[in-house]
């Protein structure tokens, strides 16, 4: 009942999200909000980003992750939130898109 | 996200505390809402429901759209007593998403040999829950049928509110143990709350049967935990009085 059995704290996107915060980075979190059909990640999974682009966590099977990297960066400049959508027939928007034929809904925002 | 948010939300998870973060997809604003906690209206209803469900999604109430992020803490299953049921418990529970741990001061009766990859301790539940303490996401099962081992576990679980409290044995030693609780200081509605005999009735026979009888009454405790508390409780006592029938 040791509780590292049940909270990795080495790879939690949240624990990592608030030891950058403690080291004075900029943060970005990325959040799966919405999943249509066969989503890699489940709703509420996270990806933490700081503001020269490293990351912890996954928001799909590594997809996306590239795309909503450079969007945090964005949003960490502009302190605006984002939302993003992914989908396999979405390339107009975006150029990468999830391949399992599932559709996510990301929110990104800046950490303060 | 609020910085002091994420902090209050680490500090939940860490502690092993249900915690939901709420953030409204409209300006981005956020905060933590605690088990317990009391919010009203549409919202509060969507809140108790992923508290209940451990599910996050969007919710619209008051005009708005609000992100909810249910984080649970892991269920899990402190069995004491090494023996048959345990062996057969053990991988079923791991594979219905309920990690085991077995306390056994016996060291006879708890050897790896018994019981491969489970977190086992051949130490007296004293001991072990004075390092780990037991929390309302940890439920326990007593399958002894030694009071010397099983009684401060079962009294430390009703303490601690253990979303599930089992013990094994016949409706003649469950009063037995039922007066033997009350002497270590257990009020009457906490020992109400242990499922003895234990497991849902199922007939079941064999140790393994046994073992299934006390993962669904598990499940079911997990799934029903909290709301409609009364409803619940009847429900578990038309469990309890088909035992006796």
């Amino acid at each position: 009942m040791n509780d590292s059995l049940y909270l990795d704290e080495a790879r939690d996107p949240l624990i990592i999200a608030e030891g950058w915060m403690k080291d004075g980075k900029d943060v970005a979190i990325a959040t799966v909000v919405e999943t249509w059909g066969s989503a890699p990640r489940p709703v509420g999974s996270h990806l933490v980003i700081d503001a020269d682009g490293n990351f912890h966590g996954s928001v799909s099977g590594g997809c996306v992750e590239g795309a909503v990297v450079s969007e945090a960066v964005d949003v960490i400049g502009s302190g605006k939130a984002r939302m993003l959508e992914f989908g396999v027939a979405d390339e107009t928007a975006w150029q990468v898109g999830l391949s399992c034929g599932g559709r996510i809904k990301v929110y990104v925002e800046r950490l303060g | 996200m609020d910085p002091y948010a994420l902090k209050a939300l680490n500090a939940e998870r860490r502690a092993r505390r249900a915690a939901i973060l709420v953030t409204d997809l409209g300006d981005g604003r956020d905060r933590i809402v605690r088990e317990g906690d009391q919010v009203a209206g549409d919202l509060g209803a969507a809140i108790a429901k992923a508290f209940r469900s451990g599910n996050s999604g969007s919710v619209e109430a008051e005009g708005r759209t609000f992100f909810l992020n249910a984080h649970l803490p892991q269920p899990r299953l402190l069995v004491i007593g090494a023996v048959h049921i345990s062996q057969a418990l053990a991988p079923m529970a791991k594979i219905a998403g309920y990690p085991v741990e077995i306390i056994d001061p016996r060291t006879a009766f708890a050897t790896p040999d018994r019981f491969p990859d489970v977190a086992l301790h051949a130490e007296w539940p004293e001991d072990v829950l004075k390092r780990q303490p037991l929390d309302s996401y940890t439920a326990l099962a007593a399958v002894t049928h030694d009071p010397k081992i099983d009684d401060f576990a079962l009294k430390a679980a009703l303490d601690a509110n253990c979303f599930y409290v089992g013990a094994l044995g016949s409706r003649k030693t469950h009063a037995k143990r039922v007066e033997r609780l009350l002497a270590l200081g257990a009020a009457a509605d906490q020992i109400a709350r242990i499922h003895a005999p234990i497991g849902l009735d199922i007939g079941a026979a064999s140790p393994a049967e046994i073992a299934v009888a006390i993962l669904a009454q598990t499940i079911y405790a997990f799934r029903s935990r909290g709301l409609d508390v009364s409803a619940s409780a009847q429900r578990s006592e038309s469990i309890l009085e088909k035992h006796d029938a």
